[in-house]
C-alpha cells in the first residue's frame, strides 16, 4: 500500500527517512539484485548442464571443428567437399543474401504496384489486386514454397524440352536460366569510370537547371534532361570502348546450359514464394499509408491546381512513404528471416548448411549457435538500417 | 479503414457518387473504360484474368484427381491417430462445443448489456451470422464433398447443435457469474485434452494433421499470452535491470527465424537439461519453442497498448490509493489489452500459419500429411502434390481469412485507430 505513496518523499529529508526495509530506493535495488541473481542462476544452471552433458557424451566443447573439411559439396555452387566448414557457413550466409536482396527489391516493386492497384478507379484492377492480396497473405509461406518446389518446378520438362521465353530465359527441371551481364576484363573498369563521369555530369546539369529555375522561374525539366545526358555519355563511352558490357544469354549446349545466370530450382522456389508472400503484405502497407494521408492534403493540392500525377508525386507519396517506412522495414526483416524456410527444400542457406554438418557428426550446440548468431546479426543489421531511415524521414517533418 | 471507398481514390478522376448507382453500360464505362489508359489496362488484364480463372476452374472441376483427398480425409484431419480411438476425439469436440458456446453466449450478453447501458441501439440484422460464419461453413461444405460416410457429418451437426444450446444457456447466465464461466472454459479445454490422452488414451506423439495444427495454435496462444503480458510489464518497468532483461528477451526471439529456434529446441534443448532429467518429448519441445517465440511478439504488441494509455490513468489510480499491483491489474491492463485485441488476433493468425514449421522437427501436422500422402502405394509416381497442397492451402486460407475478417470487425467495433 505504502510503497507508491512514499515515492514522493524527498530524498534529502534525512530526519524523516523510513526504516530501510520500507525505503523505496533500497527496495528497488534489492528487487533488481534479486532479479539479476535469479536470471543469472538460471543461465548458469543451463550452461552448467550443457558443459556436463557435453563432457558425459564426449562431444568437443570448442570451435576447432570449423577448420575440418565439410565432407559434402554444396548444391548450386562450385564449393568443394574438402573446404573447411567455416567456408561452407560463409557460403550459407551468402546464399541468404542471394535470395533476400533481390527478393526485397522485387517484393517492393510488386507490392507497390498491387497496393496502388487496390486504390485504382478501374474496377478490374482493384478487384484483381484485392484477390492477389487476400489469397497470398492468408496462406502460410511454407505451403507456397513447397507447392512451387514440388508441384511446379519439379514438374517442369527436362533439359531438351526447356520452356523458353524468346532467347532470353530458359525454364527446365534443373533450374531457371536468366540473362547475365557480361563484362570484358580490359575496358570494363574504364567504362565504370565513364559511367561515374556521366553521373556527375547529370547531377551538375540538374543543379544548374535548378538554379536557373530559382532565378527565372522557367521550367527546369532537370530529370528528363539529366537522364538524357547520362544515357548519351554512357552510350558514347560504351561504343568508344568496344562494347565492354553486354548481356549473355543462356543457350542449351549439349547436356548443360552455357552462359546466363542459373537459379537452381530450390533457390527459385524460395525466391518466388517469399516474393509473393511478402509483396502481399507490402501492398497492404502501401494502400494503408496512402489512405492514411489526410484527405485535406489531396484536396488542398487540387485547390493549388496540381495535376493528378503532381498530387501523387509531391504531396501524397512523400507523406505516405514516411508512414510506410517502419512497417515496410519489418516486412524486409521477415523476408530475410523466412529465407530459413529454404531448409525444407534443401536450399543451401545457413541453417541448411549447419543442419547438414550436424548430421555429419559435428557438434550441434556450437553449429546452432553460429546459425542463430548469423540470422540474428542479419536481423539486427536490417532493423538498424530501417531505424536510421525512419529517423531521417521523421526528422524531415519539421 | 477496413472498407475501400472508391470515391477517395488517388486517380485524377474524381468519381461522382451517383444517387441510385449507375447501371449497365454506364457502370462499365465509368469503372472499366473511363479513359485510354484504363481501357488499355482493362483490355490486357481482363483476358489474363479470364485465362487464370479458366485454368483454375479446369483443374478444380475437370483434370484434378481429388480421390486422393477422399481416401485420405481422416489422415489429413488427425494423422496417425488410431482409428478405433476416434470416439475420444468426438468427446473432446463435444466438450469444446459446449464451453465455446457458453463463452460466446456470455460474451454476447455482456456486449448487449454494455450497449444498452451506453444507449446504443443493439440490433443485429438476422443475416449477420450467415455472413460472419460464411468462410468456415463453406470449408465444411467443401469437406463434406470428400466425406465417404454420413457419420462425421451427423456428429459434427450434433456438436454444432450442442454449441447452440450452450450459447442459449450462456445468454441466460447472469453477467456477474462470468468469472465462473471463464473457469469452466479452462476446465473444459483441460478435460478435452484428458478425454483424448487420459484413460489409456492416445499420446500426443501420434497426433497429426489438422488436430496437431490446431493444438499447437491454441496451446501456444494460451501459454504465450500470460508470459507475453508479464514480459511487456517488465519491459515497461522502472527497474533498469528488469527492463533490460525483458528487452533482450524480446529482441532475441523477434530477431530469430522460428525454424532456427525449432531446430535449436529439437537438437540442442536436451543438452541444457540435467542428464538425469527425462528429455521432454518432441511435441512438448516444439510447444515450448512456439510459446517462447510467440510470447515475444505478444509482449511487443501489449507494450504498444501500454504506451498508448494516457499517463493520467496511472496517476488517477495512484490518487485513489491503489497499490501498484492493483493499479496495473484493475486500471492499466484492462484498457491496454482491450486496445490491442486486433493486433493479438493478427498474431494468432501468424501463429496458425507458423505451425506449418513444426514439420522441421518431424511432426506430421497438416502440411506434412499433404506432402506424404501422394507417396502412398495407390498414388505413388502420379504427382498428385498439387491436389493435396491446394486442399490444405484452402484450410489454412479459410482459417486465416476468417480470423482477419473477424479482427477487422472487432477493430471497427472497438474504434481502434479512429479519431
Amino acid at each position: 500500500m505504502s510503497a507508491s505513496t512514499e515515492t514522493e518523499t524527498s530524498p534529502s529529508d534525512r530526519s524523516h527517512r523510513p526504516p530501510f526495509w520500507r525505503d523505496v530506493r533500497i527496495i528497488r535495488i534489492a528487487l533488481q539484485v534479486g532479479f539479476l541473481l535469479a536470471v543469472g542462476a538460471l543461465l548458469f544452471w543451463l550452461f552448467d548442464n550443457l558443459t556436463v552433458n557435453l563432457r558425459v557424451l564426449g562431444i568437443r566443447r570448442d570451435f576447432g571443428f570449423l577448420d575440418q573439411p565439410t565432407g559434402v559439396p554444396i548444391l548450386g555452387s562450385d564449393f568443394r567437399a574438402q573446404s573447411p566448414i567455416r567456408d561452407a557457413l560463409l557460403v550459407g550466409l551468402y546464399n541468404i543474401l542471394r535470395v533476400a536482396v533481390p527478393g526485397i527489391l522485387t517484393a517492393l516493386v510488386i507490392g507497390t504496384l498491387v497496393g496502388v492497384g487496390r486504390l485504382s478507379t478501374n474496377w478490374l484492377v482493384r478487384r484483381a489486386a484485392g484477390i492477389y492480396v487476400e489469397v497470398l497473405r492468408n496462406v502460410p509461406p511454407l505451403v507456397m514454397l513447397i507447392f512451387f518446389y514440388i508441384a511446379v518446378l519439379q514438374q517442369l520438362p527436362a533439359q531438351a524440352d526447356s520452356i523458353t521465353a524468346g532467347p532470353f530465359a530458359l525454364l527446365n527441371v534443373r533450374g531457371v536460366y536468366l540473362p547475365s551481364i557480361q563484362l570484358s576484363a580490359g575496358p570494363a573498369p574504364v567504362f565504370f569510370g565513364v559511367l561515374g563521369l556521366a553521373l556527375v555530369a547529370a547531377i551538375v546539369l540538374g543543379v544548374l537547371r535548378t538554379r536557373r529555375f530559382d532565378a527565372t522561374g522557367q521550367p527546369h525539366r532537370r530529370v528528363p534532361l539529366g537522364v538524357l545526358l547520362f544515357l548519351g555519355i554512357a552510350t558514347l563511352g560504351w561504343l568508344a570502348l568496344g562494347r565492354p558490357l553486354g548481356l549473355e544469354l543462356p543457350v542449351i549446349a549439349g547436356r548443360g546450359v552455357d552462359g546466363g545466370y542459373r537459379m537452381i530450382p530450390e533457390q527459385a522456389a524460395v525466391f518466388i514464394a517469399l516474393v509473393l508472400y511478402t509483396s502481399s503484405f507490402i501492398a497492404e502497407i502501401v494502400r494503408g499509408s496512402i489512405q492514411a494521408v489526410a484527405k485535406g492534403q489531396t484536396e488542398a493540392s487540387s485547390a493549388l491546381g496540381l495535376s493528378g500525377f503532381q498530387r501523387l508525386r509531391f504531396v501524397v507519396l512523400p507523406q505516405a512513404l514516411r508512414i510506410a517506412t517502419p512497417s515496410a522495414g519489418n516486412e524486409f526483416l521477415n523476408l530475410t528471416k523466412n529465407v530459413s524456410l529454404g531448409v525444407f527444400v534443401a536450399y543451401p542457406e545457413l541453417l541448411r548448411i549447419g543442419r547438414q554438418a550436424v548430421g555429419n557428426g559435428f557438434p550441434a550446440p556450437q553449429l546452432l549457435f553460429i546459425v542463430s548468431a548469423g540470422y540474428l546479426a542479419l536481423s539486427l543489421a536490417i532493423s538498424l538500417v530501417t531505424n536510421l531511415a525512419n529517423r531521417r524521414l521523421q526528422l524531415a517533418e519539421r | 479503414m477496413t472498407t475501400t471507398d472508391p470515391a477517395t481514390k488517388t486517380s485524377d478522376q474524381v468519381a461522382t457518387p451517383p444517387s441510385g448507382g449507375p447501371t449497365g453500360m454506364v457502370w462499365v464505362r465509368e469503372n472499366l473504360f473511363p479513359d485510354v489508359w484504363n481501357s488499355l489496362l482493362t483490355l490486357t488484364l481482363g483476358p489474363l484474368l479470364a485465362w487464370g480463372v479458366y485454368a483454375l476452374g479446369r483443374f478444380l472441376f475437370v483434370t484434378g484427381r481429388w480421390e486422393i483427398i477422399t481416401v485420405n480425409l481422416t489422415t489429413l484431419m488427425v494423422g496417425r491417430f488410431p482409428r478405433d480411438q476416434l470416439f475420444r476425439l468426438w468427446i473432446a469436440i463435444a466438450i469444446l462445443a459446449v464451453v465455446i458456446g457458453l463463452a460466446i453466449g456470455v460474451a454476447n450478453s455482456v456486449a448487449r448489456a454494455a450497449a444498452i447501458e451506453s444507449g446504443d441501439d443493439y440490433h443485429r440484422p438476422w443475416h449477420e451470422p450467415i455472413r460472419r460464419f460464411g468462410p468456415p461453413v463453406t470449408l465444411l461444405i467443401v469437406m463434406g464433398v470428400f466425406v465417404r460416410t454420413a457419420t462425421p457429418l451427423l456428429l459434427l451437426a450434433a456438436a454444432v447443435a450442442l454449441a447452440a444450446v450452450a450459447y442459449r444457456l450462456g445468454r441466460m447466465i447472469p453477467i456477474r457469474r462470468r468469472g465462473q464461466v471463464n473457469l469452466a472454459v479452462i476446465l473444459g479445454v483441460i478435460c478435452a485434452q484428458l478425454a483424448i490422452t487420459g484413460f489409456d488414451g492416445v499420446p500426443r506423439s501420434v497426433w497429426g494433421g489438422l488436430l496437431l495444427t490446431l493444438y499447437f495454435t491454441v496451446g501456444a496462444l494460451l501459454f504465450a499470452f500470460p508470459l507475453g503480458v508479464a514480459v511487456a510489464l517488465g519491459r515497461r518497468s522502472s527497474l533498469p535491470v528488469v527492463r533490460g532483461t525483458c528487452m533482450v528477451y524480446i529482441e532475441f526471439f523477434r530477431g530469430m527465424p522460428l525454424v532456427v529456434l525449432l531446430f535449436t529446441g529439437w537438437l540442442v534443448l536436451p543438452f541444457f537439461l540435467p542428464p538425469q532429467f527425462p528429455t521432454p518429448d518432441i511435441v512438448t519441445r516444439a510447444m515450448i519453442i512456439l510459446v517462447l517465440f510467440t510470447s515475444a511478439y505478444v509482449a511487443e504488441i501489449v507494450r504498444g497498448g501500454l504506451q498508448g494509455l494516457p499517463r493520467g490513468q496511472r496517476e488517477a489510480a495512484q490518487a485513489l490509493g491503489l497499490s501498484p499491483w492493483k493499479q496495473t491489474r484493475l486500471i492499466i491492463l484492462p484498457q491496454a489489452l482491450r486496445s490491442v485485441i486486433p493486433a493479438l488476433v493478427g498474431q494468432a493468425i501468424s501463429l496458425f500459419k507458423d505451425t506449418t514449421l513444426v514439420l522441421a522437427v518431424g511432426l506430421t501436422e497438416l502440411l506434412q500429411v499433404a506432402r506424404i500422402i501422394p507417396g502412398q502405394e495407390d498414388f505413388r509416381g502420379q504427382g498428385l502434390f498439387a491436389e493435396t497442397l491446394i486442399f490444405v492451402s484452402l484450410i489454412y486460407w479459410v482459417g486465416s481469412y476468417w480470423m482477419s475478417r473477424e479482427s477487422q470487425r472487432l477493430e471497427a467495433k472497438l474504434g481502434v485507430g479512429e479519431r
